[in-house]
């Protein structure tokens, strides 16, 4: 299929080694305890591979990285790598495999919101571990998930007092992929906005890969806006920033600020359309620091492809193996419970900066940044948070730091 | 308002060019063929390609994208099309498997990706095609906004149809081929060498597919995957226009376009969609063989 060489030797590695042990049963337990296996589950195959597979390379890297410096508790980590083929049904059965049959104690994996919700009751029910890298809509509360990718409040809390404040606009014109994290996003947006003293004049969807922008932007422009904040996802993102800019429209007058647009979209519509947008993320490529540079060069060289970009779910997939690495230390055993209590409270010094587990919901503390686009496809930083923020995942149901709806005792769903 | 027609014409303008080449391979030879769209793809990579390789701008990269996607035409016309003739379930789902193979050997960058060799402009990934500024740009012209890029498609549609229906009409290959279209056996009875016209209009409808995937490189995404969408949209415009029809692609596109455009700026895209759809439905329910037909095949 689409595999590529480089994870199709990582797979057929990692299935030798698997097999390797198969034949003589009795030394399986003597093997055994000189690795630990873990799940990567991500799609290799089908649209949506184009970023999950570099999120999967992100994970065998940090895997490679750890095993070279001595790996875990004197063992080797042992990557069983899962093709999910842009499927959700296909991930609730890889995951089924790799938690039944190959007794993992984590899987490393899911992009969309989709593929987490299908794998969702393979760990709760199993009672095991997933580590969860995408940034998401919240709204989840779940002791068998580790999330580090941001929250809604981690993209939008400092983005949308922002734009009012320093870009001074006011009037928003919201538009998004029709499915649950941009109407979540829009959701947490609009309170935000209503707080700060703007308003909003439209909130419209549009379905995922749409292409054709014409009405669309049209009716923005005619809409009496002063920023549009864009939660589009995936390919549409392209044409969109496209026909914005066939429309005359241009970014220093109407602002796009995004949630989603990273630097893979940037490259693939072409710099100039985008030079002047703006997006929210706590990771850019762009964050000029000796960890990120390494962390880039290192990982061009993994993937031996000189041009490579990483961004925001990338750069959580290499990061969350580390912090899963010191919580197995921490317990002093790989299984999931020990790995649920260790990595509560977990820091790491990530490409991106200081990175910690939350206790209480397992998500993860971040810093969000703002980031301008220019005319080379790279985002300047010129807002960033003076410290990581506190994960809150229920932020749209009026979730505050000092009064969570989701505790380490679970979720008080009587808030909702 | 204006803006609300001019929306609805670069609408229609990209439907017809889509449905051009697929009312000429359907209708002439009978062939449902579901490599069309991905036909368009081939197009917009040619363009893509040809873009980083030979430095080529858009306007020569439309005369190369009709050459390449012709040539594959007529290689899948001679493999595959020909042995299928009359068979149109099977061509339906031969060329489904061609449009397959067509994706994937773009995703594995023609197979090089097993010896772990990268190819710029190929891959799973998302491409882009560089648009001249001056076509970006709009400009204002008696107090209306003029999009350069969205009139250069409308231009293109426009010249594509008139050449289509010169070479159909007015040409002595365009009696054959419409010959061919009421009656292939009495056609070859006359003296027509009815393979060979076939596989001649075969390759002229892929090559339409090429300029169309060009055109829509710059201003949609450039993936493997594009081409599975337009394909549908190809086979409304000519279900809607009738098999065969010149005239009927060029009505129905208008209709379906300006349907689109204005319920789109009216109410939204996804209501244009389903009321775009129910129109169909409703009037290949009223007219089965279309709006213009003039025979079945």
């Amino acid at each position: 299929m689409t595999q590529n060489r480089r994870s199709f030797l990582k797979t057929s590695v990692a299935f030798g080694a698997t097999s390797a042990i198969a034949p003589g049963l009795w030394t399986r337990a003597a093997r055994a305890d000189e690795k630990i296996d873990v799940g990567v589950l991500f799609s290799l195959t089908g649209g949506l591979s184009i970023v999950e597979r570099s999120l999967a390379d992100a994970t065998l890297m940090a895997i490679a990285e750890i095993n070279e410096a001595g790996g875990v508790l004197g063992k080797m980590i042992n990557p069983i790598v899962e093709d999910g083929a842009s499927d959700t049904r296909t991930f609730n059965e890889r995951a089924t495999k790799l938690v039944v049959s190959d007794r993992v104690p984590t899987v490393f994996g899911c992009y969309t919101s989709a593929s987490r919700k299908a794998v969702l009751p393979v760990f709760e029910r199993r009672n095991n571990m997933l580590f969860y890298p995408t940034y998401y809509e919240g709204f989840e509360c779940s002791k068998n998930v580790v999330y580090t990718g941001a929250v809604p409040n981690q993209q939008l809390s400092n983005y949308i007092p922002w734009i009012i404040n320093t870009l001074g606009k006011k009037k928003f014109f919201i538009v998004g992929s029709n499915y649950i994290y941009p109407r979540e996003m829009a959701k947490v947006s609009k309170i935000l906005i209503e707080q700060n003293g703007g308003e909003w004049v439209a909130d419209e969807y549009l379905e995922l890969g749409h292409s054709e922008w014409g009405a669309m932007v049209s009716r923005i422009r005619s809409s009496g806006c002063d920023v549009v904040l864009s939660n589009v996802v995936g390919d549409s993102v392209i044409a969109f920033y496209r026909e914005f800019r066939n429309q005359g429209l241009t970014h220093d007058v109407l602002p796009i600020c995004a949630t989603v647009t990273s630097e893979i979209e940037i490259a693939a519509m072409g710099p100039e359309a985008a030079a002047g947008s703006y997006t929210s993320f706590p990771y850019f490529q762009a964050i000029d620091t000796e960890a990120n540079n390494a962390f880039i060069e290192r990982y061009r060289s993994f993937v031996n492809d000189p041009t490579a970009v990483t961004q925001h779910a990338m750069e959580c997939s290499y990061f969350q193996v580390y912090l899963w690495k010191q919580a197995v230390e921490a317990a002093g055993e790989a299984t999931p419970d020990a790995i649920r209590e260790g990595i509560k409270g977990q820091t790491f010094d990530a490409p991106n900066g200081r990175v910690t587990i939350d206790p209480e919901n397992l998500h993860c503390y971040l810093t969000p940044r703002i980031a301008r686009w220019g005319a080379d496809g790279q985002g300047e930083i010129i807002d960033e948070y003076p410290e990581p923020i506190r994960p809150l995942p229920y932020v749209a149901y009026g979730e505050a730091e000092d009064d969570l709806f989701c505790t380490g005792a679970g979720l008080d769903s009587s808030r909702l | 308002m204006f803006e609300t027609l001019f929306i609805g014409l670069s609408l229609t303008s990209v439907l017809l060019l889509i449905a051009l080449g697929l009312s000429i391979t359907y209708g002439a030879m009978g062939v449902i063929n579901m490599a069309h769209g991905e036909l368009v793809m081939i197009g917009a990579y040619t363009a893509v390609l040809s873009g980083i390789y030979l430095g080529f701008n858009i306007f020569a990269a439309i005369p190369l994208a009709f050459l390449t996607a012709a040539l594959l035409g007529l290689l899948i016309e001679r493999v595959v099309i020909r042995r299928l003739y009359g068979r149109i379930i099977d061509t339906l789902l031969a060329t489904w498997g061609v449009a397959i193979i067509l994706q994937q050997l773009i995703r594995l960058e023609f197979g090089m990706t097993f010896f772990g060799i990268r190819i710029q402009g190929l891959g799973p990934g998302l491409q882009q095609m560089r648009v001249p500024s001056y076509l970006m740009q709009p400009y204002e012209f008696a107090g209306i906004m003029i999009q350069p890029y969205r009139t250069f498609i409308i231009v293109v549609t426009i010249l594509l149809t008139l050449l289509t229906w010169f070479l159909m009409y007015r040409t002595s290959i365009g009696v054959q081929i419409r010959a061919i279209m009421r009656n292939p056996q009495m056609a070859a009875a006359c003296g027509i060498d009815v393979r060979r016209v076939s596989a001649m209009t075969f390759a002229y409808g892929s090559g339409l597919a090429g300029i169309a995937g060009v055109l829509l490189a710059g201003f949609r995404t450039v993936m493997p995957e594009m081409g599975a969408n337009v394909v549908v949209d190809g086979f409304l415009v000519v279900v809607v226009g009738g098999v065969g029809s010149l005239l009927g692609t060029v009505l129905s596109a208008g209709l379906l376009g300006q349907i689109n455009g204005i319920v789109s700026v009216l109410y939204n895209d996804i209501i244009a969609r389903a009321v775009v759809f129910a129109v169909v439905i409703g009037i290949i329910l009223w007219r089965p063989n279309g709006l213009f037909s003039f025979r079945s095949r």
